[in-house]
């Protein structure tokens, strides 16, 4: 049936079990909101150089939204911040296709755990719920950086 | 099949709308439960616009050709029927607008630019409720930034009901405007009207009811609800999008300033001033959705030759079987009143703790046609401690049999993330 593509097993393991879940200490926090439906997520990053020492989030949310936190803390954590960015923009492809696109090997030895999530691309309405933490990811890292660039420049 | 009291003949009925037969999802008829939302548009609407096309089309209010002519006694036509569908005391006091949202911040936007004795400024409150779609929200907040002027609101009880406890308070010799919903698009609840205008009059503040939930489903009459402004949408009403309507007394429609300026609206226009053109016209700038108000006049005519209050007793009769058998579901918590005593056909609920995003999902692989998310009513979630709500909602070709697909539905849902 077409939505077993949606809710892989993987997906809702990670809803029912989620990583990482709760607020720890960051460099940066943001709130991120879907607002068509209502889902908001909390998303602190903590960098140690260039390495993430940690993505701590607090949320609600459908179990998509809520499933892909979960997942991107499993992906991101003690990853470099280069190799971090490929497995976003690769999620960010996956999630863009439209169903159209069937995740090669390679594209699963990047993604992991996030291939479950290539169902969802064919759900127009759920693939902002997907994407959610993944934004707030990627806006919290700027936000990170910009500060210790900042930082950098002070004299 | 289930038999009630009081129900439409829906076979017939469902017979007029063509989209009610569309097969979904590998062959299921659309259970289509999404009415609050917007409605479906039955044969002699979609006839409307299209003869409209077809043989009148033409540009309004300036044409000396045949066209125009036409096209201008069928968009002054549907003025008239709207008016007498709402029972108005003068069809001069009917605008046309886009939608409800358009309506409510045209009033806004009218007292916002008016003199006394109509002026909101930093002296002056402006009452709503936390039940309002955001379009009731939004305009009067934005004016109350504008001014100065204070917004205050109308809490809700545990049971989904105004709290009117502290009217006095609320409604004071400051207050200029109370707006407020005739029904609740997200709970269903049915607003008692009298007690609220009883003592706006009291205090001589003017009051605006957003009736776009009100006017598809139940007999409105602008002079009973003793209102100054009632505003309400036609695509919620078997009518197109693209076509809303604001109520206003006349004597307030000619004292008050126009909002949006151009063609259409105006008397003379020198470069250096204007003189504007009488209500209705007045707030009425630039082309007309004129194919829109001609459909929405159509719709009037469907609605009012089966009579809205046969419509309202289908819809009670509905309702009441809906409640009670949602009442039946495991886990399930009905957000707003929980029998179908001043209640419409609106029913939001939630189920456990499945997101309703996850309910909306599962139902629409069944063919099942709701609503998830807050309902452009986020204060109402806000107020139940919830993210959102899944909402089913009913109209006059609703049937016991599309409520019992739902029960089925949600118990699949149940399972699924069971």
């Amino acid at each position: 049936m077409k939505l077993d593509s949606m809710y892989q097993d993987v997906i809702l393991d990670h809803y029912k079990n989620p990583h990482g879940r709760g607020l720890r200490d960051g460099d940066a926090e943001v709130h991120h909101v879907n607002p068509t439906c209502g889902d908001e997520i909390t998303l602190r990053v903590r960098y140690e150089g260039d390495r993430i020492a940690d993505v701590s989030y607090e949320g609600q949310g459908c179990s998509i939204s809520q499933a892909s936190a979960s997942v991107l803390n499993e992906l991101l954590v003690g990853k470099e911040l280069a190799e971090a960015r490929r497995i976003q923009e690769t999620f960010l492809e996956l999630m863009q296709s439209k169903g159209q696109l069937t995740p090669d090997d390679a594209m699963e030895d990047v993604l992991e755990d996030a291939v479950a999530f290539a169902g969802v691309s064919k759900y127009p309405a759920r693939v902002k719920c997907a994407l959610l933490s993944w934004m707030a990811w990627k806006d919290a890292t700027a936000q990170a950086l910009d500060d210790s660039a900042a930082k950098e420049r002070t004299p | 099949m289930t038999h009630l009291p009081g129900l439409l003949d829906t076979e017939a009925i469902r017979k007029d709308f063509p989209i009610l037969d569309r097969m979904v999802h590998d062959g299921k008829r659309v259970v289509y439960l999404d009415n609050a939302a917007t409605s479906q548009k039955p044969r002699q609407v979609l006839d409307a616009l299209s003869g409209y096309y077809e043989r009148h089309n033409a540009n309004v209010h300036r044409g000396v050709h045949v066209l125009a002519e036409e096209a201008t006694a069928l968009y002054e036509g549907a003025r008239d029927k709207v008016a007498h569908f709402v029972n108005a005391p003068s069809r001069d006091e009917v605008i046309f607008t886009k939608n409800a949202s358009e309506s409510l911040n045209l009033v806004a936007n009218m007292l916002g630019w008016a003199d006394e004795p109509y002026r909101v400024d930093s002296d002056t409150e402006v009452v709503i409720t936390e039940m309002e779609h955001h379009s009731n929200i939004v305009p009067w907040q934005l004016l109350a930034q504008r001014t100065g002027a204070k917004l205050k609101w109308f809490g809700l009880t545990d049971d989904g009901r105004l709290d009117l406890s502290n009217v006095e308070e609320v409604i004071t010799e400051k207050t200029k405007v109370v707006s407020f919903t005739l029904v609740s698009n997200i709970m269903g609840t049915v607003n008692p009207v009298e007690e609220i205008v009883r003592r706006a009059q009291e205090v001589g503040a003017l009051v605006v009811v957003d009736a776009s939930q009100a006017a598809p489903h139940m007999v409105l009459d602008v002079q009973a609800l003793q209102a100054d402004f009632v505003a309400f949408t036609g695509h919620k009403m078997c009518g197109p999008t693209g076509i809303g309507v604001l109520w206003g007394r006349q004597e307030l429609l000619e004292d008050l300033p126009p909002f949006l300026g151009g063609g259409e609206m105006i008397e003379t226009v020198s470069m250096h001033s204007s003189t504007y053109a009488p209500a209705p016209h007045k707030f009425e700038a630039g082309t007309p959705p004129v194919a829109q108000a001609v459909g929405l006049g159509a719709a009037v005519d469907y609605l009012s030759a089966i009579g809205m209050d046969r419509i309202a007793a289908h819809e009670h009769a509905l309702t009441s079987y809906a409640v009670e058998r949602l009442r039946e579901v495991p886990d399930l918590r009905i957000i707003g009143p929980t029998t179908a005593e001043d209640r419409g056909a609106a029913i939001s609920f939630v189920l456990g703790d499945i997101h309703p995003h996850d309910v909306g999902q599962v139902l629409d692989e069944q063919g099942i046609a709701v609503r998830v998310g807050h309902h452009c009513a986020r204060p109402v979630c806000l107020r139940y401690g919830i993210p959102a709500t899944t909402r089913a909602s009913f109209y006059l070709y609703s049937t016991p049999a599309e409520v019992d697909a739902l029960v089925d539905g949600l118990e699949y849902v149940r399972n699924f993330f069971g």
